[in-house]
């Protein structure tokens, strides 16, 4: 632990993660308390503050019902990162759980476990998510199901490519003389020494959601109004350009901010789970 | 030496299928003796290493049958079968899981085989340790903070937790340093007539094989091209291939110097 | 080459000592490391692994010493010559001309992308920028015939994965000795073979050296290979020099306490069992002991 943190901080790319992220989080989670106008998330008017540049106490500026700017961002960073922690909460057990049985059971379930896989993957994931968008309502619980749909195969993939290679070291060997379960073999042998590659892809995706729940937005199939969304809020923002540019920037500069922060801290994590191997 | 313990009758062994099949053991029939230390000696190609997965039962014999104590043991093993028989690998380092601690390691065995109650288990995991010549605290070590003899002695633990009949060394100590390499055949010497084990120890090591084995098994190509006491295998060997591999061993004292030179001259013995 | 340094002894190290820094602090890896190689001389560095002998071999060949964490002092030099004073290009290019290296496991130390004949080509070009193909493959081929290897075509045309073990240690042997150079590291050759293709290997090696009277820094976990091979040894326990001297008065009389544990843990294959080693390493701490030379 105290060797992981010393690689950590030994980075300073590791550090600027670590800082945006922290930056992300806290946002999200005391928004309550930062957001200068808390009650702007709703469905607030105020037509005779709209549309203004960045002035005080509006420092980023009103959107087009003259809503304050900072606060949507903090609050559509609170429910892009719930969005982000559930639909990673429900695709890595599937995705890790068919990637194990598919590695280590091989034949018949490795060939059908992966075939479906590949069909899941050979899809490009926004048309993915928008087809099923499209069939159903596009509300937040279908969007988080669209999401979700798409992005277990990855987990998939590499936990299945992982297991393959444990497969051929002694302690599994060990464990099979022994007697062991194949479900113990798989969730207790193998699956520790999937976990580090498994976190440091969750670090990674954890931007990657928020950026995928943001274009669904931007295309209106994401999260509605009047939630605060930074896809919606760019694209809402996008007619306007240049001239209320405070309207785009500020959520494009959001996005970049969780994207890269979770990218950075993802990167730091496989130098610290690489290290011990 | 008393009864047959483990044996093959007419064991083969194919890999693949049509003309890329391999003919990996071709009918080898071999005893173990109850008590004795059998080395099973030969070079890769030779098919040690499928003798001895068939006998721990990754997987069957194309033909043949193996027998313990008389009784065939089948192609899918039971546990009962599994105790019986246990092994020590090569390599300490893939051996036991990185990310689980030693004790958990161990564990594994009495809790698959449920041996003693639950509760006994954590006291019965210090005992073997202990056994081994290791501090009971390690239980709670990761591998990673072991030596590489220390991590052999924890598997060597670990086997001994099954309270197996049959131990299948495989190379056990050929990924060691000397000192470290003699510690540990010394304390498998010791464990034999202790915990009345019968080893079968693969490895193309032949000076670690004259001071541990009772018989030697030479395999060349996938077949048992010679068997007997160690002392005739290393005074007379019988065939030629055994000798190739008896002067090949790099020696470091003169007595072994010309126990080389007087295989090289003598003409070949059959036995 | 000036007089004074064909005089000098192939390889001298005074006083090498290796750290490495690591977030835990400072690991002192060589505690003054000195020995030096004659031309033509066969030369043991063995111990056990950790010991210090491969990180020797490697600041030897100069793959140390751009590793940030590695802390390096002493000197070490080639044919008289500073390695640290001469400039780095220098260096490099001493490496696969005047100094090459066999490393342990020669599948891998093969490129598998390329043809033995391509690869032997690159290694010839580094002594003979100019070289064709067709010469190169030239002088592989007749210096395969000196490690048995008589059919040089199909071999230069193979790829490292056609060809057995074995043959692959003696093609790495071919390349490492084509650009005659005055001083070979031999880092375990040999280990990951079969013992029958070990020896075969070993002794190809030991005749084709001799030949050409090339000097060799043999690094060896192995007592009974460095027997059959060196004419001198250092013996090395964790960065120290513990003994030293001509290889059949340390086999003979092994003098420091633990040169002789480590020759008693050796089976010998006229058996005698296996000897009880004390956990406990009393003297292995005692100050070197050197062998003088046999007068001849």
């Amino acid at each position: 632990m105290k060797r992981s943190f010393a690689i950590l901080l030994s980075n300073p790319m590791s550090v600027a993660g670590l800082i945006l992220v922290s930056i992300v989080v806290l946002s999200a989670v005391f928004a309550d308390y930062i957001a200068p106008f808390p009650d702007h998330r709703g469905a607030v008017v105020d037509f005779a503050n709209f549309n203004q540049p960045p002035h005080w106490p509006n420092i980023m500026g009103t959107d087009l019902v003259g809503r304050d700017m900072l606060s949507r961002i903090l609050y559509a960073y609170r429910i892009s990162l719930v969005l982000g922690v559930v639909v990673l909460a429900i695709a890595v057990p599937i995705g890790v759980t068919i990637g194990l049985a598919g590695g280590y059971l091989g034949g018949w379930a490795e060939y059908i476990l992966l075939r479906i896989t590949d069909v899941f993957l050979s899809i490009p994931p926004l048309v993915l998510a928008m087809s099923i968008m499209g069939v159903l309502e596009p509300t937040l619980i279908n969007g988080m199901m669209a999401v979700t749909a798409m992005w277990w195969p990855w987990y998939t993939r590499l936990v299945y490519n992982i297991t393959r290679a444990e497969r051929e070291e002694g302690y599994v060997l060990a464990a099979e003389v022994i007697g062991a379960s194949k479900l113990h073999i798989m969730f207790r042998e193998i699956l520790p020494n999937c976990v580090p590659a498994v976190i440091t892809k969750m670090t990674l995706d954890l931007g990657f959601v928020i950026l995928i729940v943001s274009s669904l937005s931007f295309l209106g199939l994401g999260v509605q109004p009047p939630t605060p969304d930074l896809g919606s809020m760019v694209a809402d923002g996008a007619r306007y350009l240049p001239d209320s540019w405070w309207l785009t920037v500020f959520p494009g500069l959001a996005i970049l901010v969780a994207v890269f922060g979770f990218n950075l801290i993802g990167d730091a994590m496989r130098d610290v789970f690489g290290g011990d191997q | 030496m008393n009864a047959s313990l483990l044996s093959l009758e007419n064991v083969t062994k194919r890999f693949g299928a049509g003309a890329q099949q391999v003919l990996a053991v071709d009918r080898v029939s071999l005893e173990l003796m109850a008590g004795e230390c059998l080395a099973i000696v030969g070079e890769s190609g030779s098919g040690k290493s499928t003798i001895a997965n068939m006998v721990l039962g990754i997987y069957p014999p194309s033909e043949g049958i193996i027998r313990f104590h008389g009784e065939e043991l089948p192609a899918r093993r039971q546990l009962r079968h599994r105790q019986l028989i246990q092994l020590v690998q090569q390599n300490p380092l893939s051996a036991l899981n990185p990310r689980r601690s030693i004790g958990a390691s161990m564990r594994l065995a009495l809790d698959v085989h449920r041996i003693g109650p639950a509760s006994s288990r954590r006291a019965r995991v210090s005992e073997l340790l202990e056994e081994v010549g290791l501090p009971a605290d390690f239980a709670d070590r990761m591998p990673a903070s072991l030596s590489g003899g220390q991590r052999q002695r924890v598997a060597i633990a670990r086997a001994l937790a099954c309270q197996s009949r049959v131990l299948v060394l495989d190379e056990p100590t050929s990924a060691l340093d000397v000192l470290v390499q003699a510690r540990v055949l010394r304390l498998l010497g010791e464990l034999r007539p202790k915990r009345d084990l019968s080893y079968i120890f693969i490895t193309h090591d032949l000076s670690v094989v004259r001071n541990i084995a009772d018989r030697v098994a030479v395999f060349e190509k996938g077949r048992l091209v010679e068997l007997a006491d160690t002392a005739t295998i290393f005074d007379h060997p019988g065939h030629p291939y055994t000798r190739s591999l008896i002067s090949a061993v790099p020696v470091i004292t003169d007595d072994e110097l010309s126990l080389r030179g007087r295989l090289a001259r003598e003409p070949e013995h059959e036995h | 080459m000036t007089p004074s340094s064909l005089k000098a002894p192939t390889l001298a190290i005074a006083d090498l000592t290796l750290g490495f820094r690591s977030w835990r602090g400072y690991a002192q890896v060589l505690h003054g490391i000195s020995l030096d190689i004659k031309p033509g001389e066969r030369v043991a560095l063995v111990g056990e692994s950790g010991s210090g002998k491969s990180v020797t071999a490697r600041i030897v060949l100069g793959l140390l010493q751009q590793l940030k964490t590695a802390r390096i002092s002493g000197r070490v030099e080639f044919e008289g010559h500073d390695l640290e004073a001469i400039h780095p290009a220098e260096r490099h290019r001493l490496r696969g001309t005047a100094m090459s290296m066999i490393f342990q496991d020669p599948t891998s130390s093969l490129n598998p992308v390329f043809t033995i004949g391509v690869q032997f080509h690159e290694v010839l070009k580094r002594a003979d920028a100019n070289l064709t193909y067709e010469a190169a493959a030239d002088r592989a081929a007749a210096i395969l015939a000196e490690v048995s290897i008589p059919d040089a075509d199909r071999v230069l045309s193979a790829y490292p994965f056609q060809l057995s073990g074995g043959m692959n240690q003696r093609v790495m042997i071919a390349m490492a000795l084509a650009n005659e150079p005055k001083l070979l590291i031999a880092d375990e050759p040999g280990t990951a073979l079969d013992v029958t293709v070990q020896a075969q290997t070993l002794h190809l090696m030991r005749q084709l050296v001799e030949d050409h009277g090339t000097a060799v820094l043999f690094i060896s976990h192995n007592l009974g290979v460095v027997r059959e091979f060196a004419d001198r040894v250092y013996v090395i326990y964790k960065g120290r020099i513990v003994e030293t001297g001509p290889t059949e008065a340390i086999f003979a009389d092994p003098r420091h306490p633990y040169t002789r544990v480590l020759m008693e843990a050796v089976p010998r294959i006229t058996g005698g069992g296996i000897p009880e080693i004390e956990e406990d390493a009393a003297g292995f701490g005692d100050p070197l002991v050197v062998h003088e030379e046999a007068v001849r």
